[in-house]
């Protein structure tokens, strides 16, 4: 479904160039439960964004479902991310001035579906994520967690084949976080392809594969099996920081 | 075509960000509004100015005498002299320029009331003139008739007044035609009551306080002789008046002994100059109406693009959003010129309508006011307005079109990044 083959990402700032990705060579087959980790700055954004068609890629080539993602023009990529991709953000990113229904059937607006149609398929996603009463509240009249189920919704509406969240706990409790990874989890269960950018290692073991990224490479991939010595190492980890 | 959910997309947009649209539409709204009310006083105070002359023909001239400033063949200098009659006639069968020719006397002005009927007495201004006199300087007859071409050759001792006459001669219900009033002891039937179309005043007074008489009557009663104390004169079509004032004052002279080059001896007027300065007024109104118009266009113009950069800036990070989640940059750009377009209409149409509203209340008042105003019937230049509307449009277009194409053509993560 997803395939990176030596990807490289530099930032250019005035006269210099930050090199963030150093050639990734990752393949995410679809169904796929993923997380991706590493300290901060170590690029995760950078690839989750690459991965959504919201940045582009200096070298190698990316595959998505077949086609090369490469040098499209922005309608293009506009089909593509309302076709194929889901995002969930760290800061929610709703659309302050509608309430919750309205900003979960936006990207069917884009998509042409008349409105009264695209504010009942958003209900039934509301109610989906157990926010109904909430439809016709503003984001700002919501909890951090209502905010995200209503933008993970809002993810959902077109229904997309994979499902691009960056840590979309961040801004969460733990509590929330792991309902959110609840909700993330039965998605996946649906056969959508999940992938997350996370810091926490208790969120991360609660995924199918873990991406560790170190120095704009990948460091290593911890499958499912081997996710128990993960939490393992994770424990040693606590015990030294 | 009429895109529903587009314009409920729009109208919930601007409505959900009231400040921003209220300021965006208040830059359109002025600068229409005030292009509309100052063109439409400019117009107003045109109209008002025009309006007192416009009934006067502009081809007309008029003649008086004065001393003589220049001895001339045995003749002193400070000679007072008159036309005659004989001038008249020599003009008439002589200059063909002439169209129309309406010798003037002037009644008694010293003699303090020099009209009376019973126990009312006033005074006013009394002319001895020609019937072709109402067709230089235009009057209407409110009641009965204009003197005309018999009673000057009867000679007969009949009357035009002017409306003020008629208040103060008459009581409120009497009807003034067929009655007789006694003017410097002569009795003058009132055949007519007149209303001058014109403002323009030539000969002094109050035009509503005037009493007109035939001339032969005036000639014949008061013991004129063949004194002519003014004449009017128009010129025929082709003939520029001020040309033929130029002859007529050149003919006179030579029939008066009076020297070429004496520039006072010979009073005389030319409506047409008059014109000519007054067009020149006008212009200078419509030149300052639209620089100052222009002015407000501009600054209009440049609100509004300012105010849409600024909503650009706030909005990068909205639009990043929608391009997130799958809207096209075509999408994007539509939204934002539809609702700056959007916005432009609505505020110029509604600076439009009030304007034209402001002035058509001005026009009431102006008109309950009596017509006795320099200022009147502000209309607007549609034209003028429409036009400036367009501009205000494009220029919204284009404001909300450049940094639109911005916003969409940095990198949406680029766009959600920004921080504002
Ligand atoms: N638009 C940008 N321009 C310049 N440098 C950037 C830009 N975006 C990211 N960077 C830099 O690239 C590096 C990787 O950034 P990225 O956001 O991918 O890190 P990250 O792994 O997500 O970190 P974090 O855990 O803090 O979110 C960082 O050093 C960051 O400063
Ligand atoms: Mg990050």
């Amino acid at each position: 479904m997803i395939r990176l083959n030596n990807i490289h990402k530099s930032y250019e700032m005035g006269s210099n160039s930050l090199h963030v990705l150093k050639g990734i060579d990752l393949t995410i087959e679809q169904g796929d439960f993923v997380s991706i980790m590493g300290s901060s700055g170590s690029g995760k954004s950078t690839l989750l964004n690459i991965l959504g068609m919201l940045d582009n890629y200096d070298k190698g080539t990316y595959h998505l479902s077949g086609n090369l993602i490469a040098n499209m023009s922005e309608k293009k990529a506009a089909k593509y991310r309302n076709d194929m991709v889901g995002f969930v953000f760290q800061s929610f990113n709703l659309i302050s001035f509608k309430n919750a229904m309205e900003n979960v059937a936006l990207p069917l607006y884009y998509k042409g579906v008349p409105r009264k149609k695209r504010n009942l398929i958003a209900m039934e996603y509301l109610e989906k994520l157990g926010l109904k009463e909430w439809a016709n509240h503003m984001p700002s009249e919501m909890s951090g967690g209502q905010k995200q189920r209503v933008a993970i919704a809002r993810a959902l509406i077109s229904e997309p084949k994979i499902i691009l969240a960056d840590e979309p706990t961040g801004a969460l409790d733990t509590a929330t976080s792991y309902e959110v990874m609840e909700i993330l989890k039965d998605i996946n269960a649906a056969g959508i392809t999940v992938i997350i950018v996370t810091h926490e290692h208790d969120i991360a073991a609660m995924t199918s594969q873990i991406i560790r990224l170190k120095d704009g490479r990948i460091h290593e991939i911890i499958r499912n099996g081997e996710l128990k010595q993960f939490q393992k190492s994770y424990m040693k980890e606590l015990e030294t920081a | 075509m009429f895109d529903l959910d587009l314009w409920s997309e729009i109208i919930s947009a601007l409505k959900k960000n009231r400040m921003r649209s209220f300021m965006t539409a208040f830059g359109v709204f002025w600068g229409i509004f005030m292009l509309i009310v100052m063109s439409g006083a400019g117009k107003a105070l045109e109209n008002g100015v025009l309006d007192g002359v416009r009934a006067f023909a502009t081809n007309s001239a008029f003649f008086w005498t004065e001393r003589t400033s220049v001895p001339y063949e045995g003749f002193q200098r400070g000679r007072r002299w008159n036309y005659e009659t004989s001038d008249m006639d020599y003009i008439r069968d002589n200059v063909k320029e002439v169209e129309y020719l309406s010798p003037r006397l002037f009644g008694n002005q010293q003699a303090g009331n020099n009209t009376i009927r019973g126990e009312r007495a006033g005074a006013f201004n009394v002319f001895g003139d020609y019937p072709d006199y109402f067709k230089i300087d235009r009057w209407t007859p409110v009641k009965g008739r204009l003197i005309n071409d018999i009673d000057m050759i009867q000679e007969r001792k009949v009357c035009n007044i002017g409306e003020r006459v008629v208040e103060v001669m008459f009581g409120k219900d009497e009807n003034p035609i067929g009655q007789y009033l006694k003017i410097s002891g002569v009795y003058f039937q009132v055949v007519g009551v007149i209303h001058a179309e014109t403002r323009i005043n030539i000969g002094g007074g109050k035009k509503e306080e005037t009493i007109i008489i035939p001339f032969s009557t005036m000639r014949k009663a008061y013991n004129y002789g063949n004194r002519v104390y003014f004449f009017s004169v128009t010129s025929k079509p082709g003939t520029k008046v001020s040309d033929l004032e130029e002859k007529l004052k050149t003919l006179l002279k030579e029939r008066h002994k009076v020297a070429p080059e004496d520039q006072q001896a010979i009073g005389s007027f030319n409506i047409e100059k008059e014109f000519v300065k007054f067009n020149a007024l006008f212009l200078g109104i419509q030149v300052l109406t639209w620089i100052v118009g222009i002015g407000t266009l501009l600054a209009g113009v440049i609100g509004v693009s300012n105010i849409m950069l600024v909503i650009i800036k706030e909005r990068t990070q909205e639009i990043g959003i929608q391009r997130a989640i799958g809207a096209t940059p075509a999408t994007v750009i539509k939204h934002i010129v539809a609702e700056s377009v959007f916005l432009t209409v609505m505020a110029g149409y509604i600076g439009l309508s009030l304007g034209v509203g402001l002035l058509e209340v001005l026009n009431r008042i102006l008109l309950s006011a009596g017509d006795e105003m320099f200022f009147k019937n502000p209309e607007v230049n549609l034209t003028m307005a429409l036009s400036a509307l367009g501009v205000l449009v494009i220029s919204g277009i284009i404001a909300g079109l450049i940094p639109a194409k911005r916003a969409v053509s940095i990198k949406p993560i680029d766009a959600i990044r920004d921080e504002g």
